[in-house]
């Protein structure tokens, strides 16, 4: 390393118009010379300011010197100059990634890939960032489904909101022991519900308005706050069957709100 | 069917409001013994309300709050009232709008301890 980087400075003295700048940029870069890197980069810029590669090399030399701001000017220099260029996209992506704009990242990964699929270091970016995407994405409806009761007693254990195809779309649902039941439960109340109604319309019943279950060691209260969700609220034995029938119909209008908003 | 069950089904039947009552196989769906008026369709209500029972069994059983004991569907014109009799069985109500709830399960415990 040491040897290359005298050469490198040996060549570079000879001729200093070469491209041997950008081979010593970055052999003194991987020494982790940073100092001497950026100078001989900058010094090589005043030469060659229409290369791309050279306002890569000079980023990249700032990202690991924590210019980030800095960094990202260079990556700019570069894609204006070559608005293919893969370092620089990848460069701007990870920027992207890390000021938590994803989608940015992913347009400038996706480029990138487009200009060479073959890249395993953009196929893994682009890899992490959707992953990153997806994560944060389940997130968001997470909390969106968990404000809908923010406030109600027992939103935390004993308040689900249902698709019709029972997928939980708010709330939670624990058991005793405090595991999380609430998918496996949305499925049998959704089927429980979609029962009701067909009991109701071939016994010529009406709509239904609630199904309540005295079980042995509470109640369960099921209704329909609008068309297509269903509502299911869960309480101790000890808890009154009209307090619950109270708490199922404030925490209904609650969901038809927020119903209402998503739409 | 035994003079002592019709007794039972006669007694909840003279709740004003109630139109019927079923004793059902939540296995089968199938009706044990019925006392109902002209007009209720006595195999669809078992069926369904046997439906209705094994569906919420499930979410009783998952949610860790044991077997369903009592089962109300209110609707806009009418209500089913479930109770489970035995290990298998349960005893169905098919009630009009605004009937006394309370009456009607009190009747269907008291003759489901009979059942039992």
């Amino acid at each position: 390393m040491a040897d290359d980087i005298r050469s490198l400075t040996a060549e570079l003295a000879r001729d200093p118009d070469s491209l041997a700048f950008l081979r010593l940029g970055e052999a003194l870069r991987a020494a982790d010379q940073l100092d001497a890197a950026v100078r001989v980069v900058q010094t090589g810029l005043e030469r060659h300011g229409g290369h791309a590669d050279a306002h890569d090399l000079h980023a990249r030399i700032l990202i690991d010197a924590g210019n980030g701001a800095a960094a990202g000017d260079a990556w700019a220099r570069a894609l204006a100059l070559a608005p293919r260029h893969v370092g620089a996209l990848k460069g701007l992506a990870f920027l992207a990634f890390q000021e938590g704009d994803l989608d940015t990242a992913l347009d400038r990964l996706e480029t990138a890939l487009s200009e060479n699929p073959t890249d395993p270091s953009v196929v893994q970016a682009l890899h992490a960032v959707r992953e990153e995407a997806a994560r944060l994405e389940a997130e968001i409806r997470l909390r969106a489904g968990a404000d809908i009761f923010a406030g109600f007693e027992g939103a935390d254990h004993g308040l689900l909101l249902v698709s019709e195809r029972g997928l939980v779309l708010g709330g939670a649902l624990r058991d005793p022991s405090d595991e999380d039941v609430a998918e496996e439960v949305a499925g049998y109340v959704a089927g429980a519900a979609r029962e009701a109604t067909r009991a109701a319309r071939l016994l010529e019943l009406g709509d239904w308005r609630s199904l309540v279950v005295e079980a042995a060691d509470g109640h369960l209260h099921v209704s329909l706050p609008t068309s297509d969700t269903v509502l299911l609220v869960k309480r101790e034995r000890a808890i009154p069957a009209g307090r619950v029938g109270l708490l199922a119909r404030r925490a209904a209008t609650a969901a038809r709100v927020w119903v209402e908003a998503q739409r | 069917m035994t003079d002592r069950l019709q007794e039972v089904l006669d007694r909840v039947t003279r709740v004003r409001g109630v139109r019927g009552v079923l004793l059902v196989g939540v296995d089968d769906g199938l009706v044990v013994a019925d006392a109902v008026m002209e007009g209720v369709r006595a195999n669809a209500v078992a069926a369904l309300a046997a439906s209705l029972v094994q569906r919420m069994a499930r979410a009783t059983g998952t949610s860790g709050i044991g077997q369903p004991g009592f089962l109300h569907l209110e609707a806009e014109r009418g209500a089913l009232l479930m109770l489970a009799v035995r290990e298998r069985l349960v005893l169905v109500a098919v009630a009009e709008p605004g009937v006394n709830v309370g009456l009607v399960r009190l009747e269907l415990l008291r003759g489901g301890a009979e059942v039992r």
